[in-house]
């Protein structure tokens, strides 16, 4: 097997947030922490495009390269995880991630940097797998169940995919070449017909025949 | 007087045994995770470390991302 990775196709997220929501829930995630979000492009134009956007688990991690204590990890499967215990919040991991990934949860009135959150394409953290300990710092490790994350699961477009990198490019793929480019993926054409094919007039009722 | 010699040496060297005391600083070392070891999410149950299982489902749940094939083209 290849390596986890999630695949955004703009032409299919509608925007809807269930990814967003679905990740929340999945994995109790405290209030003002997002380990997904939906980031729209030219929002309100003719042409808008969205993608969900999390960790994307790169295979050089910028993360991973400047974090002072090391807490970081990469599984067997290509996740990148961390440890909480090692984690000491200094936001580093923050100001190297191109993605914005890493999220700190704020407690108090004064906004106290807690240790970093962030996605761990549901397969929790160094704890055994499917404990509490593991649900209460990582949220639920879906892995370990044989499912993929619950974010692309969830997704109703589909427009999200989770899962092994070669199979869900496979997907991607076959799904492009199936519906070509420009006005034939979304528009007019799609939605009544090709204009090359116009339907016969009807004859008005009444008229001379 | 021997058997006194004995206890005393004894109770001195498992009182000593306090003095070795281990390092409680963490050492870092550049680099490298420092944190606790994660075990393969086949591991644990239900898949008790058969990996081909674990591969084999993870397969069949990504292509249901695939309506091509779920529903048809």
């Amino acid at each position: 097997m290849a390596r986890m990775k999630f695949l955004c196709d703009a032409e299919r997220c509608i925007e809807c947030n269930g990814c967003v929501t679905a990740c929340k829930q999945e994995n109790d995630i405290p209030w003002g922490v997002n380990r997904r979000r939906v980031v729209t492009i030219n929002d309100g134009v003719p042409g808008e495009r969205s993608i969900s956007v999390a960790c994307m688990h790169c295979s050089d991690a910028p993360c991973m390269a400047v974090c002072p204590v090391d807490c970081f990890y990469r599984s067997e499967e290509g996740v990148v995880l961390h440890d909480k215990d090692l984690c000491i919040g200094c936001g580093y991991c923050f100001y190297a991630c191109p993605f914005g990934a890493p999220q700190f949860p704020q407690a108090g009135a004064f906004g106290v940097r807690g240790k970093m959150d962030k996605c761990t394409f549901c397969a929790g953290g160094p704890e055994p797998d499917n404990s509490e300990a593991e649900f209460k710092k990582y949220g639920r490790n879906r892995l370990a169940e044989g499912k993929l994350p619950a974010c692309a699961e969830m997704c109703s477009t589909k427009a999200l995919l989770g899962g092994d990198g070669d199979t869900i490019a496979e997907i991607y793929r076959q799904r492009a070449t199936t519906r070509g480019k420009g006005s034939e993926v979304w528009g007019w054409s799609t939605a009544y017909g090709r204009p090359e094919t116009p339907k016969a007039p009807v004859a008005a009722p009444g008229g001379k025949s | 007087m021997r058997l006194m010699g004995i206890v005393s040496g004894a109770m001195a060297a498992v009182m000593l045994a306090g003095c070795g005391e281990r390092p409680q600083v963490m050492e870092y070392k550049q680099g490298k995770y420092q944190g606790k070891p994660d075990e393969a999410p086949y591991m644990a149950a239900p898949f008790n470390g058969n990996k081909d299982l674990w591969e084999r489902d993870i397969r069949n749940r990504t292509q249901n991302q695939n309506e091509y094939r779920r529903i048809g083209t």
